[in-house]
């Protein structure tokens, strides 16, 4: 479902004299459908950015990532968006969105976006916000304004609504209790069962292990640690 | 599938001074395009370029109308651009004193431009009008105040109302928030959001704000000295911008 082939990338400060820094050298790995892998390594290894790399948010200066068969290095930006919208989800550590928009309808936008009717679409949010206890009251209310938990359980809601064949998890069980903990674990595990390609950024170890088929070391690609 | 509009090596030169130069993208139905530069970039002269308001010196802007499939409408009679400008296409202005006629109601405003397409019944254009108002959050009891008597923000957004009650396929907007304060904005950002996705909108949208791009545009073009120096998905020009000035582009921006 998710496969890199000799994937590298550099980044060059045209602003800061220039200076090229190789962050990922020739990474090759694949993710089947209902296997969750790991990226692990030390901060500043390139988890966040080999992800962002598959997300299509950072470019690839060489190789091949393919989604699903599209080639996210070499496809146009609308063939990204279609398949953002249709078959790659990505839960970020942040929760983005336009001000004044209630949570209910955040959460139901993915769904909305791929032509699910607005009554089923707030039907699934709402099973979703209940299940991560975001309290009734809030659901009208715009998340800009609200915990960094909550804005954290809204941000996975909203990734979890539409059944995305594959999935990129940034660090989802961060900064949350023992009960939403679990509450994301189970989705996750469910998302798995249904045969979801998943690749995770978890330091939580006890849910790495419990959820992860795979670890995959980020460092070993990292030429400035390697060296 | 066929774009909705085709734009091919746009040029515009102010005498000796490039306006912009050679721009080409194609934008396909449902799209939001971003444009953004600092002041002089050529952004405006483009938006103008495509909608008609200038004429480019070399390059043609084709549109997919619906009757004929694509025309060019560069070489297309002024006329036939005129109609496409009243229908298929609409303009927002920065200025929405630009956008509007400020002697004439908020009704008569929107309603103008339902007769200009061949609505002649009066009941219904003042009930099309009321429920555009409405939709733009304007009270309904303010449909034959004058726009004059409107806040800034109240303004733009009639301007809207007025720009789609058409229903356009295709919006170019000028700075649409800008001068407006932040909550207004906010208003606006939503508003315009969900116009593109119920109503199936393409849009192209120049502005100088990162945050209402990266809100409302799926794919950004940065332009310098009337180039687009780098174009792509709008997260990516901004999260890992690749060319010089966009690097500069975005780091200048304030954290708030």
């Amino acid at each position: 479902m998710i496969e890199l082939r000799n994937v590298s990338k550099t980044f060059t400060l045209h602003n800061q004299s220039s200076a090229v820094i190789e962050v990922i050298n020739d990474v090759s790995l694949s993710v089947a459908a209902g296997e969750c892998v790991a990226l692990t390594g030390a901060s500043g290894a390139g988890k966040s950015t080999l992800m962002r790399m598959i997300y299509g948010n950072y470019l690839t200066q060489a190789g091949q990532i393919l989604i699903d068969g599209v080639d996210l290095v070499q496809a146009e930006p609308r063939d990204v968006i279609t398949l953002r919208r249709e078959t790659l989800g990505y839960v970020s550590q942040f929760l983005r969105v336009v001000p004044r928009v209630p949570t209910l309808d955040v959460v139901a936008e993915p769904l909305r976006a791929v032509g699910v009717s607005a009554t089923n679409a707030r039907a699934r949010a709402e099973e979703l916000l209940a299940k991560l206890n975001i309290p009734k009251r809030l659901w009208s209310l715009s998340p800009t304004t609200f915990s960094g938990g909550e804005q954290q359980r809204v941000n996975i809601a909203r990734g979890f609504a539409h059944p995305y064949p594959a999935m990129l998890l940034d660090e989802p069980t961060a900064s949350l209790d023992a009960a939403n903990r679990e509450v994301v674990l189970s989705l996750i595990e469910d998302a798995k069962a249904r045969g979801a390609a998943i690749i995770g950024i978890f330091h939580d170890e006890a849910a790495r292990v419990r959820v992860c088929d795979r670890e995959i070391d980020v460092s070993q690609y990292t030429p400035g640690i390697a060296a | 599938m066929t774009p909705l509009l085709s734009v091919q090596g746009i040029t515009k030169f102010y005498g000796q001074h490039i306006g912009c130069k050679d721009v080409a993208f194609d934008l396909y139905p449902g799209e939001v395009m971003g444009i953004v530069g600092e002041s002089g970039s050529g952004k405006s002269t483009l938006l103008n370029c495509m909608a008609g308001h200038l004429t480019p010196d070399a390059g043609a802007v084709v549109f997919d109308t619906r009757t004929d499939g694509p025309r060019d409408t560069v070489t297309m009679s002024e006329p036939e651009r005129r109609m496409l400008s009243r229908t298929d296409w609409a303009f927002v202005h920065q200025h929405a004193r630009d956008g509007l006629r400020m002697g004439v109601s908020a009704g008569g405003n929107v309603g103008e431009r339902l007769m200009a397409v061949g609505d002649r019944h009066y009941g219904d254009i003042r009930a099309k009008a009321t429920d555009w108002l409405g939709r733009v959050e304007i009270d309904a009891n303010r449909v034959d105040d004058r726009p004059t008597t409107f806040s800034g923000g109240m303004q733009q957004r009639l301007q809207i109302a007025r720009n789609l009650v058409t229903g356009p396929r295709l919006v170019f907007m000028d700075e649409p928030t800008g001068g407006l304060d932040v909550s207004v904005q906010a208003r606006l950002l939503d508003l315009l959001r969900g116009l593109v996705r119920d109503m199936g909108l393409s849009a192209i949208i120049v502005t100088h704000d990162l945050a209402v791009v990266r809100l409302l545009a799926d794919r950004l073009m940065v332009m310098k000295d009337g180039h687009v120096v780098e174009a792509g998905l709008t997260d990516q020009v901004l999260d890992d911008p690749q060319h010089a000035y966009s690097q500069l582009l975005v780091s200048s921006v304030l954290q708030v």
